[in-house]
């Protein structure tokens, strides 16, 4: 008899779970959210999608065959999650080449250069977002209305009898941009922002489909309910004393909570694994940080949003909490 | 239903062998019998090679006080001290004997009938305990009568009795506890009083309702013994997290149980006490598991040490042709072997036929930081980041995060959906941090 064993050290065991098993669990999350961007926003939403998986697929396939020279890691899904991720991120009506860019920003500079995949410091699809909003700010800021409003503004032109009078007819501000601007009484109800029926970035709007992607995740046990948690409660909490004390100046905390990038960048932008913190406790700290930042930049800063960039800030902030946030130890102490 | 508090996984149970009775094995040829089968001094021969021997004859005596005396498992004559591949990989000194008939030492009772009583002092139960070679049979093979020795100023409170078995797989400890359970609550008693405890606590996962129901029955005219019904959550039979489960006291790291009052001892162990100390009869056979998948008659077997495990394999069926992997143990905290002449010693609880698909690891990629380590780990440290203090060498680093707490439990490498081989990092990290906390002291 041949003794020809596998000689290895325990466990001897292993879960099944793999890298590409929870990527691909995110991207199915994400699913409801882009069913939302197609019926909003129509073919553009799916273009723009379409474009942005595929030059971020092809960056990584490239950047790792040509310039790393090592095994290609396309497989691993985290590719095709920062193209669609991206795209989340932009509006439905931009031009095709600055979507590549914006993959190029995400894959070659915010990723690979760092090594790869779980190397990397801050979100790729944020840093490609932020990279196209400051480098193309018209484009990036110029918003489609969803279909459903532009059918409403027809008929409403169709009994005015006005025709072709409004020439901005298919885009208009997002929510955000009219609570920056003073204008509170014109803002959507909340069950168009609910659904999804407002200007913005193509995936962000729906925040009723982005809570069931969430749903799913935490019931796959992807993700915890730690940073999304902490996240809109402390947006809650804190927009909630601002309007408390001035009414008149700061929008109630519910339209922070359904507008602009929140819930996606609560749900699927923070949680990425990479750039954010080990302990629950860390966790808990960098969800109050990006919840805090996100109000103040909204409500003080020059930008109408801020979650991008409030997550973007925790992201680099990160390394930092994972020093001093350690996880409950077994026995630490005696009494 | 009580467990511990922090981390702990859920792998597949796959107790095969759950409903397959206790079957005595036949006696080897020849028994290797190992002269080191527990945790600290080795032992010192005492027979030559020629020497004649009987069943529970002493053949190797303690080498300190943290040792274990060991006996003969089978009658006949000294072949050789030579060594022998063991389960650890490496070679050890073994006693060789050729095997003829079954001949038993004197004094050993050898009738199953069950022995209450026990008017012996404490003192003359330990000493029992000491002489029978008894070690921790869960598989860390700590002397046992060392437990029962708290060091001064400390007082044992409580016994806790470990019947969790939450490695997948085996099934040893409960087919013991369905078979031999009155003889169990006479060795918890015994060890009660050998302890001057007047409380007991069993710990039983709850995947074995029988073992618990048939415990509770035989434990009913003793209220001083409590059998609790623990979740299911890997690695409950860790002493530490035993403790927390049954107890709520966490034993303060760096510390022993006796720390918080608690000692602990398997139900492997206790039915060992038993016949030690009722039957006068050494450590000198167990309980062991032999499964896998692919073997046609796995079971539950009582092997005297020394068999060869090949021979153990050869009982359950032949080892199939699709074996790719032998474990001498569970899948989580058991060792692979190399060679199949490895013999069977107080420690090995199971012996564990892998096929070849499920032996290879998975290759292994980047971290990817998705923390399910850090949320898996029973002591509550940071996997990751010890292995990568570990991968880069930085021992001083990695002692201050607490590297010396790691158990080798495996649940942060089961986990990692990277395929990180994260324990084997943190193993070469305790001996590196270990050695210089010892450096450091001289």
């Amino acid at each position: 008899m041949a003794n020809n064993f596998y000689v290895s050290m325990s466990p001897h065991f292993h879960s099944g779970d793999s890298v590409s098993k929870n990527m691909y669990r995110v991207i199915i999350a994400l699913i409801p959210a882009f069913a939302v961007s197609l019926v909003f926003f129509g073919w553009n939403a799916l273009l723009v999608t379409a474009i942005s998986i595929a030059s971020c697929v092809l960056f990584e396939w490239l950047i790792a065959k040509f310039l790393m020279k090592r095994p290609c890691t396309i497989c691993d899904g985290s590719a095709i999650l920062t193209g669609l991720l991206l795209a989340f991120n932009l509006p439905s009506n931009l031009d095709w080449w600055i979507v590549v860019i914006g993959a190029l920003v995400a894959i070659g500079v915010a990723k690979m250069s760092f090594g790869g995949l779980g190397n990397n410091i801050f979100n790729p699809a944020l840093v490609g977002r932020v990279f196209l909003l400051v480098s193309f700010p018209q484009q990036m800021t110029t918003w489609p209305k969803t279909i459903f409003q532009m059918k409403v503004q027809e008929a409403a032109n169709a009994i005015s009898g006005a025709s072709g009078a409004v020439a901005d007819a298919t885009t208009g501000a997002t929510p955000l941009a009219l609570i920056k601007a003073g204008q509170f009484d014109q803002l959507p109800s909340y069950l168009d922002m609910f659904v999804g029926n407002t200007g913005g970035s193509m995936g962000e709007v729906g925040a009723m489909a982005i809570l069931i992607g969430l749903v799913y995740l935490l019931v796959r046990k992807t993700i915890t309910w730690h940073i999304p948690v902490s996240i809109m409660a402390t947006v809650f909490i804190f927009a909630g004393i601002l309007h408390l004390g001035n009414p008149e100046a700061f929008v109630d905390p519910l339209t922070h909570l359904l507008t602009g990038g929140l819930m996606l960048g609560a749900c699927f932008m923070a949680t990425d694994y990479v750039t954010s913190p080990m302990s629950k406790k860390g966790q808990i700290i960098y969800g109050v940080g990006i919840g805090v930042l996100t109000v103040l930049i909204r409500t003080f800063g020059a930008y109408p949003e801020g979650v991008s960039f409030a997550i973007l800030i925790m992201n680099a902030v990160t390394p930092l909490i994972n020093v001093y946030c350690k996880p409950k130890r077994f026995g630490r102490l005696k009494k | 239903m009580r467990t511990f508090t922090i981390g702990g996984i859920h792998p597949p149970e796959c107790k095969l062998t759950a409903g397959k009775s206790i079957v005595e094995m036949p006696l080897p040829k020849q028994a290797v019998v190992l002269l080191g089968q527990h945790i600290g001094a080795p032992t010192q021969a005492v027979v030559e090679k020629g020497a004649v021997v009987k069943t529970g004859q002493l053949l190797a005596k303690a080498g300190g006080f943290v040792s274990a005396n060991i006996h003969s498992p089978v009658s006949g004559k000294v072949n050789k001290i030579a060594e022998v591949v063991d389960a650890s990989g490496y070679p050890r000194p073994a006693i060789f004997i050729d095997v003829e008939g079954d001949e038993w030492e004197e004094g050993i009772i050898r009738s199953d009938k069950l022995e209450r009583e026990c008017k012996l002092e404490p003192e003359e139960i330990v000493r029992k305990i000491n002489e029978a070679g008894i070690v921790g049979m869960g598989g860390a093979c700590f002397p046992a009568h060392v437990k029962l020795t708290p060091p001064p100023g400390k007082k044992a409170e409580i016994l806790v009795v470990n019947g969790v078995e939450c490695e997948p797989y085996l099934t040893a400890d409960h087919r013991l506890m369905l078979e031999k359970g009155p003889e169990i609550i006479v060795g918890i008693r015994i060890l009660m009083k050998a302890l001057n405890v007047n409380k007991a606590v069993i710990g039983i996962e709850c995947n074995k309702p029988d073992a618990i129901e048939l415990l509770q029955h035989l434990a009913q005219p003793y209220p001083e013994i409590e059998v609790m019904p623990l979740k299911m959550h890997y690695p409950q039979g860790g002493e530490k997290q035993l403790i927390e489960a049954t107890t709520g006291r966490q034993v303060p790291s760096g510390c022993l149980p006796i720390e918080v009052g608690a000692v602990v001892q398997n139900v492997g162990t206790i039915f060992a006490v038993y016949e030690a100390v009722q039957k006068n009869k050494p450590l000198f056979e167990r309980i062991v598991t032999v499964t896998g998948k692919s073997l046609t008659n796995a079971g539950n077997f009582r092997v005297r040490m020394g068999t060869p495990i090949k021979e153990l394999i050869d009982f359950a069926g032949g080892l199939p042709e699709n074996a790719g992997k032998v474990i001498s143990g569970g899948p989580m905290m058991g060792k692979a072997l190399a060679s199949l002449d490895a013999p069977v010693a107080k420690g090995t609880s199971g012996v564990l036929v892998m096929d070849e698909a499920e032996s290879k690891r998975g290759q292994a990629s980047d971290c990817i930081r998705c923390a399910k380590c850090v949320s898996a780990c029973p002591m509550g440290l940071e996997p990751y980041l010890l292995g990568a203090l570990s991968e880069h060498k930085d021992w001083e680093g990695a002692e201050k995060v607490h590297m010396m707490d790691c158990i080798e439990c495996g649940c942060c490498t089961f986990t990692c959906p990277a395929n990180r081989p994260l324990l084997d990092y943190l193993r070469i990290g305790k001996a590196k941090v270990g050695a210089l906390i010892r450096s450091r002291k001289q």
